[in-house]
């Protein structure tokens, strides 16, 4: 396909707070050459799964600082499975504290970019993420 | 299995995406899903509407008041919303659907965000083609949100049924600066952002420049509104229902000029991706001459195209 991009919704789920970490990351993938679908402020896991659905997105990515990151998490990748779209990659940066990330992977988060990590490394890892994907459903 | 078009057709969201993904990505598959759609019983019933004007002119939110508006009518709305890609890096961030996001519990509401691409403020041919493909998947009414710069406003009209032209108050937009162009697709102007100063002026400016206009079968109406409270979008809408069914009576003549317009578009497409594939396959040897002076270009294209 010659002209195909990377599309990632960017959201930022629950009540509190400011987007600034999600529009970093929004701003850095675009500078990357991909098409970041923004959503904003308070969405609900119902939301952000169809957006990424009828946006046709490779991946989420969720900025979280409320502490509520299990139950965003679960909840969306539980949505993706039942809407058929599990091939659609999951990852999240913001305040989680390290110890959760375990169990974040286990359940089917691709990756947690902590506080310090550099918008490279995600975009790295975003790219190798989005073509091992594509390799599988090719 | 079921085809991607069947699932589609059935109602499928997913499938539905990846439609229009294909169209975007020109995608070698895609023209003979098209082909299915545009025969299928479904299409060819949907009302187009175009919803242009400067960036930040308040189109997306006007776009989820005209949403709302359509639901509760009952008709089944999708909504195509064009942002500009960077042309440095080619990515884009698109934020339309942020003043939309309500509608996403909605089933009844599809909303797609397209990077313009290479398509130089144009329509991109993911536009064109998502059209058509919300056509036949069954919306009644498909929204499409464009920047209204360059050639896209011209584009607009070779979609759209009914075009809304957005302006506002104080952006410097007054219709003496404005393109002659932007005055005369506009099917229905909207001064949005009323609660500003300088609406009352502007509507007069709308006004005045329109007793120039030639066309007497439709005089374009002039609706001011306040987008983020839904002040006289009601009107709007009244007004959008009534071009609605001027442009049915309209009769075959634009829809002729349409479809062949459609028809040359695909040509360009095809002939443009061919030209791209032969450059491809000749570059490295031609391009060197042409670079150190020993062969011109139109040299160099007529023996590209000789293959
Ligand atoms: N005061 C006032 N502000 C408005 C009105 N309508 C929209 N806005 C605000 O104008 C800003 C831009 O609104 P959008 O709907 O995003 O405008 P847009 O034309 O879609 O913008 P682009 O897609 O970026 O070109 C937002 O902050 C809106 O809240 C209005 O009627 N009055
Ligand atoms: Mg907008």
């Amino acid at each position: 396909m010659p002209d195909k991009k990377i599309r990632i919704v960017v959201a930022k789920p629950g009540l509190d707070g400011h987007d600034r970490g999600a529009k970093v990351i929004a701003r850095a993938l675009r500078d990357a050459g991909m098409e970041v679908i923004y959503t904003g402020l308070r969405q609900t896991p119902e939301q952000i799964v169809t957006t990424a659905i009828q946006e046709d997105a490779d991946g989420i990515g969720i900025s979280i600082l409320s502490g509520a990151h299990e139950f965003y998490f679960r909840r969306i990748i539980e949505l993706l499975k039942e809407k058929n779209a599990s091939d659609v990659i999951v990852f999240g940066g913001g305040v989680i504290p390290e110890q959760d990330v375990p169990a974040l992977l286990k359940m089917g988060a691709g990756a947690i970019f902590g506080p310090g990590t550099s918008t490279v490394t995600a975009v790295d890892w975003i790219k190798k993420a989005v073509s091992e994907k594509d390799a599988v459903k090719a | 299995m079921a085809s991607l078009t069947d699932k589609a057709l059935a109602g499928d969201p997913r499938a539905v995406a990846r439609l229009i993904s294909m169209a975007e990505n020109r995608d070698e598959g895609l023209d003979s899903l098209m082909k299915e759609l545009y025969l299928a019983p479904s299409a060819g019933k949907a009302w187009v509407v175009g919803v242009t004007g400067s960036p930040g002119a308040g189109k997306s939110t006007l776009t989820d008041k005209l949403i709302e508006q359509l639901r509760a009518k009952g008709e089944r709305v999708g909504v195509l919303a064009v942002d500009p890609s960077s042309p440095y890096t080619g990515g884009a961030i698109l934020a339309d659907r942020l003043r939309m996001q309500r509608h996403t519990d909605d089933s009844g509401v599809f909303i797609r965000s397209l990077a313009a691409r290479g398509s130089l403020g144009g329509l991109s041919r993911g536009t064109r083609e998502g059209v058509l493909i919300l056509d036949a998947c069954g919306f009644d009414v498909i929204i499409i949100e464009t920047v209204g710069v360059g050639q896209s406003e011209i584009d607009i009209m070779r979609v759209a049924d009914s075009v809304c032209v957005v302006l506002v108050p104080g952006l410097g937009d007054d219709v003496q600066a404005m393109k002659a162009g932007i005055m005369e697709i506009a099917d229905l102007f909207v001064v949005n952002k009323a609660d500003k100063q300088g609406a009352d002026r502007l509507v007069n400016e709308v006004r005045a420049v329109l007793e120039f206009l030639q066309n007497k079968d439709w005089v374009p109406t002039i609706d001011r509104t306040v987008a983020e409270t839904g002040d006289g979008v009601p009107s709007l809408v009244e007004n959008l229902e009534r071009h609605r069914e001027y442009a049915k009576a309209r009769g075959r003549e634009r829809e002729r000029a349409r479809m062949r317009a459609r028809i040359e578009d695909i040509i360009v497409d095809r002939l443009s991706l061919q030209a791209s594939k032969l450059l491809e396959a000749k570059e490295a040897e031609i391009l060197p001459a042409v670079m150190d002076r020993k062969l011109d270009p139109y040299s160099a294209a007529d023996m590209i195209l000789a293959e």
